[in-house]
């Protein structure tokens, strides 16, 4: 009869109560923050644009990343925001679906002005020699970091649960997770820059 | 509970009847148009059929359970047998009579348009792109939101989407027809009364589901030409220097992203055309009157009103802001 | 005075009784908590769980009333509204409504056809694991902000990866894929314990009603669920591996969801709906004192109900644009769903009408009332559903809020209320102990009035033109009073279901004092002790008529041959139930769990990485394999020299 005692209800409810409280630790430790959709709330960024050029007089100054960057390029929803404005505002006139036309190709591992995410997004807001229009004014800077972060998903350097998979309507690529990741390459990791071909 | 149950229905039923006596803009009982007519005549019938029946179970429950205890023998349960005969075969006629008038009503609801007036209304998260379509090129044009119908007329209505399925309903109108990706749906209205009435999409369609509706406006043959006339017409020029200046600004930034105003270098389609929006009634579909005190808060921040809106709060300064209000109010 | 005969006789008994003890006991401690394969223990625990997650259903509800009290509120954004109805529609349909009626079917089920335990036990055990870890899965995304958003109905592409990116979606469709497998192995069990381990003498014609609607319920969950599988796993395809199913610019089509979906999910509220019927026949049968009225009738109705179900699917799609004439012929389909359930309310009230109404205490016990509360509520949710039938009337208040009250009227009215009753009425069986009438009484009320005030003037705004799913609407066109009210009667109904909990609580706290037969019920679970032993029945009883225990002075015949040392049940032929052959039940073991894990890793695994599908196979594959390993003789625990008597 003792043992018949442990499957009441009320006990395995008490075993319940304590997988609930081993999912909310374990929720706090995650700290989950890749789903959140943030509307209203992205954080922008204050500092001054990166400098574009490395020619400086004596050692060459650091370029330090933007922290808000990586805000942006763990979050599902901003990179697929970026995806929607990336077709809403016609970046395919130049770069196709990422496979190069008049502008360069943004699928592969070349990046000729930094493949770190606050680089791209200073390449869209500053724009590039030979044709790459700047878009400061044009895009709120939220709105240019959603851009950057998908950019920068396009050659897969996303984090696998954060990155987009097939577009609805018709498909001219796989669908970005289907792609094989493609870290920058040529030169400085951390600016992933190359010199043109 | 068997003798207040019978109350509880009727009570609110009045209610009801009284609730819905207030409202004429957006109300399946108080219809306003052809094709919600007759579904209203569906749901009289109904409502005749569907009471006296749930009246009638719960007195019979309720005398059951007053009832002494009698000796269950075979000659009562075959009484009973025959009652339950005669009650399948009450349900089954009743049942076909409400088939068969479904089945007509429905057949008169999609019956061919006579010489319609053909638009097209293409659902976007969260807002309504609606073109009025003509044989004759120069007499199309686009508005957002609003949608004006003449009295008495039939009026063909393709349905489109542009993202998710989306669902269009003016209940004073009409029954709802989905929007769906890939599918071009097409209803009938035939509006029989003068007034504004509201719709308001019906398909859960992501965040901004409750901030989609639509303003639609029934109007005598002569107002409706005037107003079709006037949204042909390219929208005045700006008159002030503070509107001049609204229409550069406008032009050189984020706005014109998303934005159209016929006429001018304005024109992008991701959010709605403006070329006539000062002579709208509503702002950001349906979610605030159309006045300048509105449509400045509403640029300043979007995301307040209807958060995760896909128009994002631009930085402008409020001198900037004031001026692209003086020009967008002069777009009428 | 006993005889020295009686003496030996009951020392026997005693031995015997000692025997199957041993035989049918599980290991001590936790790990026999693990390994169990005790279809009432695994019950109880089903029945608790599902009970929990309608707690936290109904929680969540309760924080979307708050949002709606007033217009344009500001308690929530609309991202946290969109997660928490689809997390209440998930939670309810699948993670509770379902499984609830399942569960109490896994303990009602086998006692009432007479068997020692369910067909398949370790089956039944590994269901309740799958179940377990698919709602713990869920929940926990849910608390991590990965909550499903597109509502339980999932409607692409609003679901596609293009429109809920994350992993929100994947975890829901996911949690579908958990629950299906838990619901199909229940199924298979009472199919296979109904149609072939009854107790000797129960042909069809005497099968108990509960049982008779569970076995088409299981039928339906057989074909229907396959449907939403095949959608949901469409729907991961989409979102993991880029496949266009529902991509109308690849040639898929959007539509093609909603199909498979409703195949499902039509059959889905039959499926809820038909145990509750079983549930009201029983209920209403002991609380008259006769068998119930049109024995035929109700089981034909029954199997009509099953069957008509899956040709009604689309009048869920009457809004999208199919062709008319196609429309018509699923409005004729859906009306005639009301002429089995209109039979079934008729012999129901020729029932009460012709019994004996038994009191408790002078009163109407609180089983009844709740079947009494199911008559006002469901016949006018199955009257608006008749309303909703019909395409014009269908199209105008589809997807409002009429139709909301509309399926709260059906599965709260339909399905909840006589599932309270059946709780009420099988407590003192499934855990020895009676529950307060009086607290049940209190309960019965606050949760009849609040769900009237709750879900009746939401029939008012529906008229009005208020969809449904918005997260706030606008003031000014008479929605602010109705929804108010709404709101005022959701807290009344949560304070009923707060009375139920501490009811259950403080019941479980007092030492089992139950009867054998508290209610005076006719059916062959109510022949054994509360509650029951780990053997169910001593002897395999020998059932002569469709109430075997009415008289209640007529003895049981029962049955020997079968082994008190080996886990041993009786096997009979399906129409007549002629003794045919005894089965070899499996013992206790912890395989079934270790599969569970095993395939839970699998399917979490998959929603990161589509080869989680391929190598989360292999430890599934493993466990699996180690569960069916074929075992030279099956020794039971306490079995040491086989006996046959």
């Amino acid at each position: 009869m003792s043992s018949h005692c442990r499957n009441d209800p009320v006990l395995s409810n008490a075993l319940r109560a304590r997988a609930v409280a081993i999912a909310t630790v374990f929720a706090l430790l995650c700290s989950c923050q890749r789903e959140d959709r943030e509307y209203a709330s992205a954080p922008t960024s204050n500092a001054q644009p990166p400098r574009q050029s490395t020619l400086q007089p004596g050692a060459t100054a650091a370029n330090p990343a933007d922290p808000v960057g990586q805000h942006y390029q763990d979050n599902a929803f901003h990179i697929d925001e970026g995806s929607r404005l990336y077709r809403a505002y016609n970046c395919s006139g130049c770069h196709a679906n990422g496979g190069g036309g008049i502008g360069p190709a943004l699928m592969d591992a070349d990046w000729r002005y930094g493949g770190r995410i606050d680089q791209i997004h200073a390449t869209i807001l500053e724009g590039r020699p030979n044709g790459m229009p700047s878009f400061r004014g044009k895009l709120t800077d939220a709105q240019a970091w959603q851009l950057a972060a998908y950019v920068r998903a396009m050659s897969g350097n996303v984090r696998n649960d954060a990155e987009p998979s097939r577009r609805e309507g018709m498909a001219a690529t796989p669908p970005l997770d289907r792609l094989p990741k493609q870290p920058p390459r040529n030169g400085d990791p951390s600016a992933g820059t190359v010199p043109p071909p | 509970m068997m003798r207040t149950s019978p109350l509880r229905w009727l009570l609110p039923a009045v209610a009801m009847l009284a609730a819905g006596g207030c409202n004429r803009v957006q109300s399946v009982l108080l219809s306003s148009g052809d094709q919600a007519s007759a579904a209203g005549g569906i749901w009289n019938l109904m409502l005749w059929v569907c009471v006296p029946i749930y009246v009638f179970v719960l007195i019979a429950l309720a005398l059951a359970m007053r009832r002494r205890p009698t000796p269950a023998g075979t000659t009562r349960d075959r009484a009973i047998g025959r009652g339950l005969a005669a009650w399948l075969a009450l349900v089954g006629a009743l049942l076909t009579v409400l088939v068969t008038a479904s089945f007509l009503v429905d057949r008169r609801i999609n019956r061919v348009a006579v010489a319609p007036l053909q638009i097209r209304v293409t659902a976007h998260q969260w807002w309504w792109d609606i073109q009025y379509l003509d044989p004759d090129v120069s007499k199309r044009f686009s508005t957002a939101n609003e949608l004006h119908l003449p009295v008495d007329r039939d009026t063909r209505i393709e349905l489109a989407s542009a993202d998710v399925i989306h669902s269009f309903w003016v209940p004073s109108l009409s029954g709802k027809l989905d929007l769906i990706p890939g599918r071009t749906n097409a209803m009938t209205l035939t509006p029989r009364r003068v007034g504004w009435y509201r719709g308001q999409c019906a398909e859960f369609c992501g965040l901004q589901h409750a901030h989609m509706a639509l303003d639609v406006r029934v109007d005598n043959a002569a107002g409706f030409a005037a107003w079709r006339a006037q949204q042909l017409a390219a929208p005045q020029l700006p008159l002030s220097g503070a509107a001049l200046a609204g229409e550069h600004l406008f032009e050189s930034s984020a706005c014109a992203m998303c934005h159209a105003v016929a006429g001018t270098i304005a024109g992008g389609h991701g959010g709605p055309d403006l070329t006539h929006l000062a002579s709208r009634r509503m702002l950001a579909a349906g979610t605030w009157p159309m006045d300048r005190d509105h449509l400045d808060r509403w640029i300043a921040d979007p995301q307040k009103p209807k958060p995760g809106a896909l128009m994002p709060a631009v930085p402008l300064d409020p001198r900037d802001r004031a001026a692209i209000d003086d020009y967008l109010m002069g777009l009428r | 005075m006993n005889t020295p005969i009686d003496d030996i006789e009951t020392g026997q008994a005693q031995a015997r009784r000692e025997a199957l003890e041993r035989t049918w006991a599980d290991r001590p401690g936790f790990i026999g908590w693990l390994t169990t394969v005790d279809h009432k223990r695994i019950a109880h625990r089903y029945v608790a769980t599902a009970l929990v997650f309608f707690m936290i259903g109904g929680a969540l509800a309760l924080l979307m009333r708050i949002q709606l009290a007033k217009p344009e509120n500001s308690f929530m954004g609309p991202d946290r509204y969109n997660q928490l109805f689809s997390m209440h529609g998930s939670a309810m349909m699948f993670l509770f409504a379902v499984p609830v009626m399942e569960a109490v079917a896994v303990f009602v089920v086998p006692l009432m056809v007479g068997a020692r335990n369910i067909a398949f036990p370790r089956l039944n055990a590994f269901s309740y694991w799958v179940y377990l870890f698919g709602g713990v899965m869920i929940f926990t995304a849910f608390f991590l902000d990965v909550g499903p958003e597109a509502g339980w109905t999932a409607y692409v592409p609003l679901s596609s990866s293009d429109f809920s990116p994350g992993k929100r979606t994947d975890f829901w469709a996911q949690m579908i894929t958990f629950t299906e497998v838990a619901a199909l192995c229940i199924a298979v069990e009472i199919v296979a314990t109904v149609m072939a381990m009854r107790a000797p003498g129960m042909t069809l014609a005497r099968i108990p009603l509960f049982a008779w609607s569970m076995f088409v319920t299981s039928l339906m969950v057989i074909f229907a669920m396959p449907a939403v599988m095949l959608a949901s796993t469409f729907l991961i395809a989409d979102r993991l591996v880029g496949t266009h199913f529902y991509n109308a610019g690849e040639g898929g089509d959007a539509l093609l969801w909603q199909h498979l979906f409703w195949f499902f999910g039509h059959p889905e509220v039959y499926i809820i709906f038909l145990p509750a019927l079983g549930m009201i026949s029983e209920i209403v049968q002991t609380f008259s004192r006769r068998p119930v009225f049109g024995y035929t009738a109700m089981v034909l109705a029954l199997m009509a109900t099953g069957f008509l179900a899956f040709g009604l699917w689309v009048h869920h799609m009457f809004a999208t644009g199919l062709p008319p004439l196609g429309n018509s012929f699923y409005t004729a389909a859906s009306m005639m769903i009301a002429i089995p359930s209109g039979a079934q309310i008729f012999c129901w009230i020729a029932t009460i009408w012709t019994g004996r109404k038994a009191l408790v205490a002078g009163r109407i016990a609180t089983p009844m009332l709740f079947v009494l509360g199911f008559f006002a509520l469901f016949v006018l949710g199955g009257l608006t559903g008749v309303m909703l039938a019909s395409v014009p009337l269908d199209q105008q208040v589809h997807d409002s809020y009429f139709v909301v009250a509309h399926f709260h009227y059906v599965l709260i009215g339909g399905a909840v209320f006589p599932l309270m009753g059946a709780l009420h009425y099988w407590f003192p069986k499934m855990s020895g102990r009676q529950l307060s009438e009086r607290l049940g009484r209190w309960q019965f009320w606050l949760f009849f009035i609040g769900f009237n005030v709750t879900f009746f003037p939401m029939h008012i705004l529906g008229l009005m033109g208020m969809p449904r799913r918005v997260y706030t609407y606008p003031s000014g066109l008479g929605w602010e009073l109705p929804n108010l009210i709404a709101s005022i009667g959701s807290w009344i109904v949560g304070l009923s279901v707060l009375l139920f909990a501490i009811n259950v609580i403080r019941t479980l706290c007092r030492p089992r004092s139950a009867p054998d037969n508290p209610w005076g019920a006719p059916d062959l679970l109510w022949s054994v002790s509360s509650p029951p032993p780990a053997y169910n029945f001593e002897e395999v009883p020998v059932v002569g008529g469709r109430e075997p225990l009415w008289p209640a002075d007529r003895p049981l015949q029962v049955m020997t041959g079968l082994s008190h040392v080996r886990r041993e049940a009786l096997l009979t032929t399906t129409m007549d139930a002629i003794p045919a052959t005894r089965w070899a039940l499996p013992d206790p073991g912890i395989w079934p769990l270790w599969s569970a894990i095993a395939l839970t890793v699998l399917f979490i695994w998959s929603i990161f990485n589509p080869w989680g599908v391929v190598l989360g196979a292999i430890p599934f594959a493993v466990a699996a394999t180690i569960w069916f390993w074929p075992k030279r003789s099956q020794p039971s625990l306490g079995g040491a020299n086989e006996r046959d008597c």
